[in-house]
């Protein structure tokens, strides 16, 4: 199971790379893998405030459908409008396509969630 | 061969199932401007042509009369045919509503007899069937927990308790009713955790909505701390007795504490589901909530049965246009009546062996997560040996070669590669020996030849399909299929 050391995750298998103040969302390599082929994502939009660990999209694969929650509070800066027409861009690479861009408002709120070793942990 | 026609394939321009006779009045025609721009594209057919297309299409349709159904969650069991006879009576078919309620006293005796009955197998003071479904069960229920908090002048219990193992609509019904769902974690086997529990009681829970025995088909051992709990609390409980098959005759949620309760009929009491319902999922509740009840109510005088179109002052309303689905319930008066009240209790008996014997027979190629005892159904996590690739979606389509319909998968969503099985209490030793058999083969084949089984189906009308392509890409008209 690929899980990039640079990444924040969360229990609920997001994924989250800080860049200067912007958190980009994805989900991770484990839960595509779980999810198996994914057929639709309902994303939220632009300038939607986000709460930490509240849910923020739907996600429909195969076998299930999901929600998908906010690693960080913060305002929605972009959402990645490819994954509309093209949601299977989640399994073919899961962190490569980044699903929102979230300004983050809370930077203490980095400290509440997984590094890799410890989401690694979560996947046993 | 196979028959693979739509019936948009065998139209014939001009061909037509109806002659009219010659107008005697003469021809008028409409103004231009109330002329559809062209046809509405309906298929041209004679009558012949529709019997023979639906009969043909009909021999394509499996259901439980054509093979073994062994559908987790579901209790796919057969309907028998007595049911239907019943429901199909005269004097039932073709009562109207409205009618005068001494000339419908027979389909009246039948409500309160059947809620009467499902009272004494439940354990719960009264019952109303007019919930059309298990769902609107689960609504009609909350609704009722709500408006008794509120009679009590207490307006802040918003939150209803619903472990992560519960049925999928008891969080939406909660939603719905205006409550708030607070997620409890269970244990592994899917029981409810109590530490976790005792974690979100405070004077805010409306109540807490336990499906029992679980969606792992495990009796959740701690009922009674649990019911204490929650009651201490100043909530409600209640049941979802979707899974009632394995207690019939045996336990009751209201003997187990249970305020609230609803009964899928067209699962635990045999009326027909999937795609053939309709449904139907009565309420039940304790003495302390009769008056919540929704309205019409049906009551028995000395004189007869009576109809309260009001209800009590209290009620929670109507909520269905008249009693419910009376088709529905009058197939389960006569399943019951059919079983009697000493047999019952085999109901529950033979599911539960028939889930234990599947169970213990394969376990030593299928992994099971959770040993021990289980009711009516349970979970293997796919196949023991991983290694060779083989999916538990792979095992359901090679099952349709041996004309079985494969178990439910990838639920409950606690197991990675979930089936869940749920053999009812009518298949015989024979039937369920073969499906052991069957499932054994499988097991084997997806060791010495995984590719075969990954290829699977291969004696269907359709092989495999490409689920994502179909969902991603849904053609569900004639009209787009002639685009492709």
């Amino acid at each position: 199971m690929n899980i990039p050391k640079d990444l924040y995750y969360t229990e609920s298998h997001e994924w989250v790379r800080v860049e200067d103040g912007v958190a980009y969302v994805g989900i991770t390599d484990y839960a595509q893998d779980s999810l198996g082929e994914i057929v639709f994502i309902e994303l939220p939009e632009e300038n939607d405030q986000l709460t930490q660990f509240s849910e923020f999209a739907a996600i429909e694969s195969v076998k299930a459908a999901s929600d998908l929650n906010a690693p960080l509070s913060g305002v929605v800066l972009a959402i990645n409008e490819e994954l509309e027409d093209n949601p299977e861009l989640l399994n073919e690479d899961p962190y490569e396509n980044w699903i929102i861009k979230i300004e983050i408002e809370d930077d203490t709120e980095i400290n509440k969630l997984l590094n890799a070793e410890e989401y690694a942990n979560v996947c046993e | 061969m196979y028959y693979d026609k739509l019936i948009f394939e065998i139209s014939t321009e001009g061909r037509k199932g109806y002659t009219l006779p010659t107008p005697e009045i003469k021809r008028y025609d409409l103004p231009e401007t109330l002329l559809r721009d062209d046809c509405p594209g309906l298929p041209e057919v004679s009558e012949l042509d529709v019997v023979r297309h639906y009969t043909n299409v009909s021999f394509k349709n499996f259901g439980i009369e054509k093979g073994f159904y062994p559908l987790g969650s579901c209790t796919m069991k057969y309907n028998p045919k007595i049911n239907q006879d019943m429901s199909n009576l005269p004097g039932f078919t073709s009562i109207h509503p409205y009618q005068p309620i001494e000339t419908m006293q027979g389909l009246l005796h039948v409500y309160y007899e059947t809620q009467r009955m499902l009272s004494e197998i439940s354990g719960l003071d009264t019952f109303t069937l007019n919930s059309y479904a298990g769902a609107h069960g689960e609504l009609v229920g909350l609704m009722i927990m709500k408006a008794y908090h509120e009679s009590r002048g207490d307006f802040k219990r918003k939150k209803v308790i619903v472990p992560d193992s519960a049925h999928g609509t008891n969080p939406a019904s909660a939603t719905v009713a205006g409550l708030e769902s607070v997620e409890v974690k269970s244990n592994k086997d899917g029981t409810v955790n109590v530490n976790d529990l005792k974690a979100v009681l405070d004077d805010e829970v409306a109540g807490i909505m336990l499906t029992n025995p679980n969606t792992a088909g495990i009796f959740e051992k701690d009922i009674l701390t649990i019911a204490k709990l929650v009651h201490d609390a100043g909530g409600l409980l209640y049941y979802d007795g979707a899974n009632l098959n394995p207690l019939l005759g045996i336990a009751r949620p209201g003997d187990m504490g249970f305020d609230i309760m609803h009964i899928n009929l067209h699962k635990t009491f045999s009326t027909p589901h999937g795609g053939g319902g309709p449904g139907s999922g009565p309420v039940g509740v304790n003495k302390k909530l009769v008056k919540f009840l929704p309205k019409p109510v049906i009551e028995k005088h000395e004189e007869g049965y009576t109809i309260d179109y009001d209800g009590d002052a209290l009620t929670i309303g109507q909520i269905s246009h008249f009693y419910g689905n009376a088709g529905v319930y009058l197939k389960a008066y006569t399943y019951l009546l059919t079983i009697g009240k000493e047999n019952l209790p085999n109901v529950a008996r033979y599911s539960t062996l028939n889930a234990n014997y599947i169970k213990e027979s394969l376990k030593d190629v299928y992994h099971l997560p959770i040993e021990g005892v289980c009711k009516h159904e349970f979970v293997f996590d796919g196949l023991k040996d991983k290694s060779t690739g083989v999916k538990t979606l792979d095992i359901a389509k090679r099952l349709l070669d041996f004309d079985m319909h494969p178990p439910t998968v990838y639920f409950p969503l606690t197991f990675k590669e979930a089936i869940m099985i749920e053999p009812p209490e009518n298949e015989s030793k024979q039937t369920i020996d073969r499906f052991i058999d069957v499932m054994r083969s499988i097991a084997k084949e997806a060791i010495e030849n995984p590719e075969k089984v990954k290829g699977a189906p291969y004696n269907t009308v359709v092989k495999r399909l490409d689920e994502a392509l179909a969902a991603r890409n849904p053609i569900v008209k004639y009209k787009d299929l002639l685009e492709q």
